[in-house]
Order: C-alpha cells, then structure tokens, then sequence
C-alpha cells in the first residue's frame, strides 16, 4: 500500500511518542526527603500505614486516593513530582472512628504519592506508591 | 466481559485496517488489561444495559457498548453511586435554578413544570422532529421556555446553567433505553447526521468513523477508545472536572482533529446528535454518566 | 427509584459554590458511619495562567471540619493539589444523637457550612 507523507510522518510521530508521561525525576523531590521534612529527620516505619491509589491514573486532574493508619494522630499526603509536593494534612479527632480518609487529588505527571501518619506515641509510617499520568487521546 | 473481548478481537481480525488507522492500532494495548472486571453497571440499585446488539441501522457494527466500559475501575466505581458521582452537585445546583425566577414574566420552571419529575421519559427519545416539522433538542426547548414563555434571556449552548438543567432532565430517564426516531419526519435529517458522521474532516482528515467504529476498544495514546455514544451526556469528565455537553463535545473532537467546528445549535450538529443518539438505540440512559 | 436528586433544604453559597453531604438519618449508639462529602469549587491552583499570559491568582478551599456536637472529627488542611469540587470520605462515630457540623474555608475568607442532624434508632 502506497504510503502517503502524512502516514509516514503520522507513524513516526506515534513511535516516537511515549503513552506514558515521565516521571519529572529532575524537578521531583525524593520521597526520603519528604518524609524527613514531616517526621523532622525521625525515621518513618514501613508498616502501620496504607495508601490506595490507582496504579495508572485514568486523569491526573482527578485522582481517587485513600489513606489509614490505624491510631494515628494526623496524615499527611505529598504529591513528590508537583510543583508544590504538599496535598493535604488530614487530622483526626476525638469523634473520628478510623485514622482513615479517601480524597481526589490532582498529579502533575507520573511520580509518587506518598503518605506520612504521626502516630498517638511520637512515632511516625510512611508508605509510598507511583502513579502512572497518562497522556489522553487526541486533545489530551 | 471475555464477550466484549472476544467480540472485539473477532472483528479486528476480520476487518482489514486502513493505513491511516495504523497510527492509533499501532499503540494497541490488550483490551484486558485495562478493562474493569465488572462488566455490569448498577446505579442506585438499579441495573443499566451497558452492551446490547447494534440497532439494525449500523452496518458496521454488530454490538455496541456503553462509554462506561472503556473506562478503568476507578472512573466506573464513580458513577455507581449518587453521592461518589461528581456531577450530582452540578444536578444539586440545576434543582435550584428550577425554582429560581427569573425574566419579565416572574416565574421559575417550577411555575408551569410541577417537578422535574414531569419530563421522565423525555430525554430517551430526543432529538426528535416537532409538529413543526424541526428537529429540536432538549436546549431549544428551554430556551424556547425561557425566552417566550418566561421573558428571560438564552442561555449558553453548554454553559453551567444550561449544561446542569439538560442533565437535570436527562436523569429523569436515567435506565430508561434509548429510543430515538430516524423514519418518517426524521429520515432526511438522519441522513444529512449519518453522512456527517462517516465524512472525514481537518487537517488530520479524520471521520467519527475513524476513531468510534474502526477503532473503538484500542488505545489513542494512553486514552481508551469508545464508540463515542452520547447515552451518558451531559456527563462529568474528570478532564475538567464539570458537565459536559453533547454539542461541547462534538466541537472539542472537531478541534482535536483540527477541522474548524459547526457552531453549537448549528444543523450539522443537531443531524450529528440525531445520528448518534440512533447509534444508541437500546443502551440506557445514563445521565449524568463520568468520562474521562 | 427516586429519579431526583431530593432537595435537603441546602443552601446556595457564595459564588455558586455548592455543598453536598451525605450523613445517615439515624444511627445506633456508638455507631460507626461513614460520611461523605463534596463541595463544587475550582480550586484554582495559582499556577494557570490566563490567555494573555498572566499567572490567574490562588484560590481554593484551604481547610475543611468536621465536628459532631462540637467534638471534631476531622480538620483537613488543603492545598490546591485537591482536585476541583473537593471530596473527602470518612468514618465518624455516633455516641448520641446530635449534629454534624461540616465547616469549608475559602482563600477569600469565605466560610461554607453545613449542618445535619442524627437521631438515635
């Protein structure tokens, strides 16, 4: 089948094209340092604290995420490829049942989610996951 | 769902694909690796028809889906309950706009229209063709209300106001199917919709076609394909995070393959709406639906 | 099936801001239940820029509250990373009937509320 020049261009462009936006590594801040910056260099533990998050994003601009900690005092959600990493600080009250919340967040581009909870005692988990943002159809 | 895939994967094999096409196929991702498991939608307990066999009309296609079913688990989970739903505060919102008066005559829609219950079963069959002879869309006839009827102003094609009041109506024939007339008074106009439809257009030189029946359940970059049906509009697009209109679509696809869109209102896009609803034929109203 | 949204005698906010909550009529002592709650806001981010190329300024829902006779439940701090029209799900206890006081601050000094009340069953 005879290729026209637009076909040619059409295809190299599609190959060349990554479906998958790339991390923002250079402008991203690494997931310790953000964590650090919440526990005030204290060490975070692995366990203790659970985010859900989709593992690719149907739409950066709206993305479901939930967070639980069972006995913490407050959790804080960093986007670490955002211009700005900070999301949202959720603080638990006395008249909460569970440490936990699920929101819709805004991702600039593929990177990690990561999720810091100050326990009741002083001590502090954190969990982290990467979120694939994808590049829509023909509009974006 | 291994149905949808196998009907999918069948007619790919079996369908020769035009070059231009290549571009979009050869991203393709396996349909199943995507696909939310559940394949069924209930609302409010109630259950919609998602993938039904195509209306006797399409020569092309032998079943057709809901837009629901391309999309991942997550944006699927969003439109099966009310309160998860995000265009609900936009319905919320038009419940008022019912009871707001406005314009020289002093009323509200709830003057003359009880509840917006009354217009149960209206959506599922338009556009449709008026004693008149016109086709008319749910927009006219509410700025035919406001501006004979109330003495106020139109309003906006696919602004908020309007955007909430036509999804206001539409959810009053939520599971209610499809069913939009293309005989008599319509044919002509199902025709000029029909032609539009499968007419390629833009500097890409693309159809409706190219992207909605030739590759419907592939991947255009990361997006997943639908059949472009309108069941679900006005619907909330996570994109923009607010409803979106028939009309604002079809001039957004229009833009996306970079032709110079009809106006909103305009008879090519009223013949496109007429011809596109019919492709839905037998799916459910979904409004107010969640997209991409 | 209720085919309309039914009108909980909500209010029209400010800027057509918009809230919906959704809290349980009723509930048992001690009771575990799960609140949900949305409220329609750009939640401009401050970092857009406008068609002549000037940044459009910050303006979001800094802060949402959640209180249950005055005891909080929960105090979220925002950032404009929340997508627009902010949701937030959470489960609160019920230790007598009482009432949810939902609170949503604006960067324009805006304050947004909501009330709902809880029977015991």
């Amino acid at each position: 089948m005879k290729l026209t020049r637009r076909d040619t261009m059409a295809i190299g462009g599609a190959a060349a094209l990554t479906t998958i936006l790339p991390s923002l590594s250079s402008a991203a801040t690494p997931v310790n340092e953000l964590v650090m910056g919440v526990t005030g260099g204290a060490d975070a533990a692995s366990t203790g604290i659970s985010l859900t998050a989709p593992e690719i994003a149907e739409n950066g601009n709206t993305v479901p995420i939930s967070i639980d900690a069972p006995g913490a005092v407050a959790i804080t959600v960093m986007a670490a490829g955002n211009p700005r990493p900070g999301v949202a600080t959720f603080n638990f009250g006395a008249g909460s049942a569970s440490q936990s919340a699920t929101t819709r967040i805004r991702l600039a581009g593929t990177q990690d989610v990561v999720a810091v909870a100050e326990m009741a005692d002083g001590s502090f988990a954190s969990a982290h996951q990467t979120v694939k943002v994808t590049i829509g159809g023909c509009g974006g | 769902m291994r149905r949808f895939c196998a009907s999918i994967i069948g007619r790919k094999l079996m369908k020769f694909k035009k070059l231009i096409t290549v571009v979009v196929g050869a991203l393709a991702i396996p349909f199943a690796a995507i696909a939310g498991e559940d394949s069924q939608l209930t609302v409010e307990g109630q259950l919609m028809v998602t993938s039904v066999a195509a209306p006797a009309h399409m020569e092309n296609v032998d079943e057709i889906f809901s837009g629901w079913v391309f999309r991942k688990d997550e944006t699927q989970a969003l439109q099966m309950d009310d309160f998860d739903n995000p265009a609900f505060i936009f319905i919320d919102k038009a419940i008022d706009t019912f009871s707001k008066v406005e314009g020289t005559a002093g009323k509200a829609c709830v003057s003359c229209h009880e509840s917006p219950e009354v217009f149960k079963g209206l959506r599922a069959s338009m556009p449709r063709v008026n004693s008149s002879g016109e086709l008319e869309t749910i927009p006219e006839l509410v700025n035919g209300c406001r501006t004979e009827r109330m003495g106020a102003e139109k309003w906006k094609w696919s602004g908020g106001s309007m955007a909430g009041i036509v999804g206001l109506i539409g959810l009053q024939s939520r599971g209610m199917p499809v069913n939009v007339n293309i005989d008599g008074a319509a044919s002509s106009t199902w025709d000029k919709g029909k032609e539009l439809y499968y007419t390629r257009v833009g500097q890409l030189n693309m159809s409706c076609a190219n992207c909605h029946e030739d590759n419907y359940g592939n991947m255009i970059r990361a997006d997943h394909l639908s059949m472009g049906q309108i069941n679900g509009f006005p619907t909330y697009r996570l994109k923009n995070a607010k409803l979106n209109t028939i009309h604002g679509r079809f001039k957004g696809c229009m833009k996306n393959i970079r032709a110079t869109p009809y106006k909103e209102g305009s008879d090519e896009f009223k013949a496109l709406e007429l011809y596109v609803a019919s492709r839905s034929n037998g799916l459910t109203i979904e409004t107010p639906s969640v997209r991409n | 099936m209720a085919a309309v949204a039914a009108k909980k005698g909500r209010k029209v906010m400010a800027k057509g801001v918009k809230a919906r909550v959704k809290v349980p009529k009723t509930a048992d002592v001690g009771e575990i239940v799960t609140l949900k709650t949305l409220i329609s806001h750009k939640m401009e981010s401050g970092l857009r820029k406008d068609s002549d190329g000037n940044k459009i300024p910050q303006s979001i829902i800094n802060r949402f509250t959640c209180a249950f006779n005055g005891n909080t439940v929960i105090d979220v701090k925002m950032a404009a990373a929340i997508s627009t029209n902010p949701y937030f799900a959470f489960d609160a206890v019920v230790p007598e009937a009482g009432e949810f006081h939902f609170t949503w601050y604006d960067d324009d000094g805006s304050i947004y509320e909501e009330k709902k009340s809880v029977k015991i069953a």
